[in-house]
């Protein structure tokens, strides 16, 4: 199935028909998405500035992340879904706006920064994990982090006003 | 009459040369709201931390009263962030705002809100907080409505969007 075919599917879907069809269903949905969207970056950059030196730095960069970044990842989850939702009940034109494609190229990238920061900057964490100042490779992950999740929250905001879909 | 009073300083506003800047120039609303989301990202994060700590679901190795001295001041300044920004879109669009019902509900819901972190902020020092079981039930019952609450006002803004006066 090519990729056009599998996105016109959802278009087409009940449950996609129903976001469409419904007046509060979107505004519900889109709720739902700025509210765990909050969440992810909120809590993010409380642990970027943990990475910075910034703030709670009398407390080990595990326990602040341990701490924290579950509410993350669940907040992730739900901002994920409610996304999709949003999609899916407009796919063609949500994926042809300049601003989502970059959204989505962003997050991909935080992703990866993420990963970056856990298999390498992470790898000698416990020689560092109570200090203030962290290492160059940790601190530069905390500013990027930041910095992608900004430009994310700057892009979503622009598809809204890029598209005119309710 | 008050109606009526709200109206004509609606139109009044959106007759100035601030409000016909922010409303022309294409990219000053969407920024104020991109700064605005953020604000909310820091301010509502930092109480949904607190609360989820309350309520021992994180962070239940970090004393409560270090974690609600950690998170719950970041509140007080960002709110100027929040009331600049949020003004400044109020002047652009009076109308959206100063002639519908849900802003006032999300402004009624800022206030308990506020007036509930202050409260905590002062309750959860070192000494004493939890020294009762009233106390401690006191102090989850908080928790829960500061997150209902919170959650109030961030649906309450996004539906703003959908319940303005033409």
């Amino acid at each position: 199935m090519r990729f056009d075919q599998l996105i016109a599917l959802f278009e087409g879907s009940s449950v996609a028909d129903s976001i469409r069809e419904n007046d509060n269903l979107f505004p519900l949905i889109e709720s739902i998405h700025v509210l765990a969207i909050a969440l992810v970056v909120g809590s993010i950059a409380a642990v970027d500035l943990r990475l910075l030196g910034l703030a709670w730095t009398s407390r080990p960069v595990s326990r602040v992340t341990g701490g924290i970044l579950p509410l993350t990842w669940c907040a992730f989850t739900v901002a994920a879904l409610s996304g999709a939702l949003m999609l899916i009940s407009n796919a063609t034109k949500y994926l042809a706006n300049g601003y989502l494609v970059a959204k989505m190229i962003l997050i991909a990238m935080a992703g990866v920064n993420m990963l970056a920061f856990h298999f390498i900057a992470a790898r000698d964490r416990l020689r560092w994990d109570n200090q203030v100042r962290l290492p160059l490779a940790a601190r530069f992950a905390g500013v990027m982090s930041i910095l992608l999740w900004i430009a994310v929250v700057t892009c979503g905001r622009w598809i809204g006003f890029t598209m005119k879909v309710v | 009459m008050a109606g009526g009073l709200l109206l004509g300083f609606s139109k009044w506003l959106g007759t100035t040369t601030l409000s016909g800047g922010i409303r022309n120039i294409g990219w000053i609303i969407p920024t104020l709201q991109t700064i605005h989301i953020l604000g909310v990202a820091v301010l509502f994060s930092s109480a949904i931390l607190v609360d989820l700590r309350v309520l021992r679901v994180l962070q239940r190795d970090a004393p409560l009263p270090e974690v609600a001295q950690r998170f719950l001041p970041w509140i007080w300044p960002v709110l100027l962030v929040l009331l600049a920004s949020g003004s400044l879109l109020i002047v652009g669009e009076p109308r959206r705002t100063l002639l519908n019902t849900v802003f006032y509900l999300k402004m009624a819901l800022l206030l308990v809100a506020l007036a509930l972190t202050a409260s905590l902020q002062r309750w959860f020092t070192p000494t004493g907080w939890d020294s009762s079981r009233g106390r401690q039930v006191a102090g989850r019952l908080a928790a829960v409505l500061s997150i209902l609450v919170w959650c109030g006002i961030l649906f309450a803004g996004r539906w703003i969007a959908y319940t303005q006066a033409g």
